[in-house]
């Protein structure tokens, strides 16, 4: 008798983080840190804005939705000339 | 002579441009819509200013992705003459036809004001009618303008004679100074390898009419019609 696999297809979670490179300034922080002695904290400096971004992935394992998450990045969301991304899945 | 300009949703100096190019004699001009993949037989594609998109995720991310600039690529690398003017400029950085990225301004603000360049290469289909003491007093109007690419790509640009613009002061002095927005080495505009694809900042689209009191932008349009009388 012919064995049937069942491929079940679950559905993850990127969590993705877009920074401006670490070399590069970020004008935007610059200007967030340049808030923080208005608000009381002259204490906090060096702050990076950057972007986050969660969408849900059809795949059939883990590997297979960073792989996705992956081209994701590397194709639209992120520029890699002024960004680096970071990515973490989820199963739901 | 046949004019392509290609008009996305947000994109704002559209006819302004296309006034500009109805101007050149013996020229045809069509408006491209960013839906349709038929580039119309054009010989040139000019990509206008704007926000395509709104700007989302970044300027010219998402317009890259659009119909239309899967045919204009194909184009280009068949060395179809670009070209793409602000947010124009930032979509074919975007979409990998030019090197580099355009990055929010240094100084944090949107800027609106006439600027200064110099021709860096006068040989160009857009810059033949330029020589190399042109100084040309052209608008900007940009948030995110900064140029900018890593050491080995601005080595690349600079040895293939890739710049096309650097900002200058009145004198024709490339400085800090009389540097808008913190783009490295002052460039305001760049031309692929192929020097068939070419972008940059500033607008010569607003300043090509006597009415507008400058027409410093009109020694581009010209070059562009001098390019192709010579074909």
């Amino acid at each position: 008798m012919q064995q049937s696999y069942i491929f079940a297809v679950m559905k993850y979670v990127a969590e993705i983080n877009v920074m401006p490179h670490k070399n590069l300034l970020d004008p935007q922080g610059k200007a967030v840190s340049g808030s923080m002695a208005a608000i009381g904290l002259p204490q906090v400096s060096n702050v990076r804005v950057g972007k986050h971004i969660s969408l849900e992935i059809e795949a059939l394992n883990e590997n297979e939705a960073f792989q996705k998450a992956d081209e994701a990045c590397k194709k639209l969301l992120a520029n890699q000339v002024m960004e680096y991304y970071e990515i973490s899945i989820h199963s739901i | 002579m046949k004019l392509g300009v290609v008009i996305f949703p947000g994109s704002n100096c559209d006819q302004d441009l296309i006034n500009v190019l109805q101007t050149i004699e013996n020229a045809e001009v069509v408006k491209l819509w960013h839906k349709d993949t038929d580039l119309k037989n054009c010989d040139f594609i000019f990509l206008p200013g704007g926000f395509s998109y709104g700007d989302y995720l970044r300027s010219g991310a998402i317009a890259r992705y659009s119909p239309i600039m899967q045919s204009v690529t194909c184009f280009a690398n068949e060395g179809g003459y670009v070209m793409g003017i602000c947010n124009g400029f930032q979509i074919l950085c975007e979409a990998g036809l030019l090197p580099g990225a355009l990055l929010r301004n240094v100084n944090r603000k949107f800027i609106c004001e006439n600027v200064y360049l110099i021709p860096a290469n006068t040989e160009l289909a857009i810059t033949n009618k330029l020589t190399k003491n042109s100084i040309l007093k052209i608008p900007i109007a940009h948030g995110e303008g900064c140029f900018y690419a890593d050491q080995n790509t601005m080595k690349e640009i600079l040895d293939n004679e890739q710049v096309i613009f650097y900002y200058c002061n009145s004198k024709g002095e490339i400085n800090y100074e009389s540097n808008p927005n913190g783009s490295l080495n002052n460039i305001a505009g760049i031309c692929n390898k192929t020097k068939n694809v070419f972008g940059m900042m500033p607008h010569p689209e607003r300043c090509a009419d006597i009415s507008l009191f400058n027409t410093d932008g009109k020694a581009i349009f010209d070059s562009i019609k001098e390019n192709f009388s010579l074909v």
